[in-house]
């Protein structure tokens, strides 16, 4: 994956060969400005259908409170912390993308980067459903979570990894979008300049900023680029940390590990990695971007989710090791009742999906055929939601004293906010294909030799 | 913002070339004979093309390092004012002052100013959002500059500026065209 050295403009095998300034901008600008293919009214009727189900859910739970859900004593964690778990987790890979890969210099990132920070912010946004409405009357979070002066004199305390939480999550979704937009800035200009009415030409010329593409501006612009992404990446790992520390930081058995905060970043951009091949290989074939995300970035982004899906698989071998070699009969009882008691088929589902089904990652032919790709995705996809149902359902229904042993039943109402949910991604991402340029056309023409200058030393 | 102009002038000469290595060339020829009230524009980063214009700005740094400094500041004084002076409690019998665990807000508030600083410090610097730049008034330019352009601009107000000897300096350059820019 590093620079060719004999490759005259760096990145170039990442692009199709032909390509020139004028063919990127017109393909990526063309899907948005041409016809509509008929399949996106299709899946965009079907996001904004599921997306009533989350407004239904939501109406309800407002109305009722939040004993519609199945949550109960001893699980008084269930699914809102599970997906809200599971939606950060997904964003995660879209800042691994566009940040720690710039990073490193990775050029297969400059076609897929766009795409994948947008799945990010949606994810982020999904995710925040959760916590905002778990608290039953989100009109009073203000005061529960963010710090402001009150006439209570009441604030938050900022030794909870719950508080912690609320910063993590809020600078994460702030900076994600920032970064997002900053990126979008020159394609927002290209799009004034080709939208057909001036109406769009409007919109774009208004959130362009005036962009003109000038040299002293690009170098400002890539600074500032290169500083957002040194500042993310802290950012991103410091953000499933904190999510694991709302569970390392208790005293529960199967939560109170030290493994939990690398173990939950790896698991973070496992989950999301998965999710952006999901969204990449029909978005590819739809819109026919075979020149612009290659066979080589498929099989990039498939030995990521492989070898962060083995750092997933070491962690629940060192759960397991730990319950046993704990001595703890608390520990040992924890990882027994979870491969053996009553939730010991989703254990076992998710190790099936988790350690053996992405193995097959190691196979070439895996990775650079799409429907078997898609599919072991898919299961990735399932199994990162059963590790996050497995850990907090399976440590807290049966409790210290066997006197609380309870079991967890999610409700009608918990399902149809989750899938609600689903419904506000996929209602988003839609929405996003159709009005802004899915792949970063100015990136894209920094693969061709025109934005290079001959005899001249790159600053790379 | 533009300047209120009173009498339609000319903002400059717009030479356009066809790729980036064309153009580094004619900027670092254009510096060479003196000039320095000028811009390039491309539609995608030209590494050189600055330097090559004689313009090198460090400033971004400076607003991410202010940035980063204001909200470490600001992270952690926030706990503290708010755990040990406004609001102190014994939770547990932590010590009121448990700045290991504030370390975490202070952290995430640190990168959140940093970023926020980064991005409108450099939008602050290009003078974004910028509504009228003479540059689109030529026709060339609105078509083509954020796609296929490649064009150097020198502005009459450069003290060497003479509409008919810059224009001449411009053509020993083989450009593809050049335009008149109004203000």
């Amino acid at each position: 994956m590093l620079d060719h050295p004999k490759e005259a403009v760096p990145g170039a095998r990442y692009l199709a060969p032909g390509h020139s300034f004028g063919s990127i901008s017109d393909k990526i600008s063309g899907i948005i400005t041409g016809r509509t293919p008929f399949s996106w009214f299709i899946g965009f009727l079907i996001g904004f259908s599921i997306l009533q189900v989350l407004l239904v859910a939501i109406a309800y739970l407002l109305f009722k409170g939040t004993g519609i859900w199945g949550v109960n004593n001893p699980v008084g964690w269930g699914f809102a912390i599970i997906n809200f778990v599971w939606w950060i987790g997904i964003g995660h890979a879209g800042t691994l993308i566009s940040a720690i890969l710039m990073l490193f210099r990775q050029h297969w990132r400059t076609s897929i980067n766009r795409a994948a920070e947008a799945m990010t912010v949606f994810a982020v946004a999904c995710a925040a459903i959760f916590p905002i409405f778990h608290t039953g009357r989100p009109w009073l979070a203000a005061y529960w979570l963010m710090p402001y002066p009150n006439t209570m004199g009441l604030w938050p305390n900022f030794r909870s990894p719950l508080i912690w939480d609320v910063f993590a999550v809020s600078t994460y979704a702030t900076i994600s979008i920032v970064f997002w937009y900053l990126g979008l800035i020159p394609d927002l200009a290209t799009m004034r300049d080709r939208a057909k009415s001036p109406l769009a030409a409007r919109l774009y010329g208004i959130f362009a900023l005036g962009w003109r593409g000038s040299a002293i501006h690009w170098q400002r612009y890539e600074m500032a680029s290169l500083l957002m992404a040194g500042l993310s990446t802290p950012l991103v790992l410091s953000v499933h940390t904190v999510v694991s520390f709302d569970f390392a930081v208790s005293v529960i058995p199967g939560w109170h590990a030290t493994i939990f905060p690398p173990y939950f970043v790896a698991g973070a951009i496992y989950a999301g990695f998965a999710m952006v091949l999901t969204l990449m290989i029909p978005m590819r074939a739809i819109y026919g971007l075979h020149d612009f995300i290659t066979e080589r970035h498929i099989d990039n982004m498939a030995k990521v989710t492989l070898a962060t899906g083995l750092i997933v698989f070491y962690g629940y071998c060192m759960e397991a090791f730990f319950g046993w070699y704990s001595a703890n009969q608390f520990e040992q009882f924890m990882i027994t009742n979870r491969m053996q008691g009553p939730y010991a088929p989703y254990y076992w589902a998710l190790i099936f999906c988790n350690g053996v089904v992405p193995q097959l990652l190691w196979s070439k032919k895996v990775r650079t055929s799409v429907l078997p790709l898609f599919a072991v995705c898919m299961a990735v996809n399932v199994g990162m939601w059963l590790e996050r149902f497995v850990i907090v359902v399976t440590s807290l229904h049966r409790d210290f004293l066997p006197s609380s042993w309870g079991m967890y039943y999610p409700t009608i109402w918990d399902w149809s906010t989750f899938i609600g949910t689903m419904g506000l991604f996929l209602t988003l991402f839609y929405l996003f294909i159709r009005v802004l340029p899915m792949i970063s056309i100015f990136e894209i023409r920094t693969l061709t030799p025109a934005a290079h200058a001959k005899g001249d030393a790159h600053h790379e | 913002m533009s300047e209120p102009v009173l009498a339609p002038g000319l903002h400059g000469l717009m030479a356009e070339f066809n790729d980036a290595t064309e153009l580094v060339r004619a900027a670092k020829a254009a510096h060479a004979a003196g000039y320095r009230q000028m811009d390039a524009y491309t539609a995608a980063p030209v590494h050189g093309l600055a330097e090559a214009l004689g313009h090198d700005d460090r400033r971004v740094q400076k607003f991410t390092f202010t940035g980063g400094v204001l909200g470490f500041c600001a992270g952690l004084g926030l706990c503290y004012w708010a755990s040990v002076i406004e609001y102190p409690m014994n939770i547990g019998g932590r010590p009121l002052n448990s700045w290991v665990a504030f370390s975490i807000p202070t952290y995430e508030l640190t990168i959140l100013f940093g970023g926020l600083a980064t991005t409108f410090g450099m939008l602050a610097l290009c003078g974004f959002p910028q509504p009228y730049h003479p540059v689109f008034n030529v026709e060339a330019f609105r078509k083509t500059a954020s796609s296929t352009g490649f064009f150097l601009c020198i502005e009459a107000a450069d003290p060497h500026f003479d509409q008919a000897s810059t224009r001449a300096f411009l053509e020993g350059l083989h450009p593809k065209a050049i335009n008149e820019v109004n203000a």
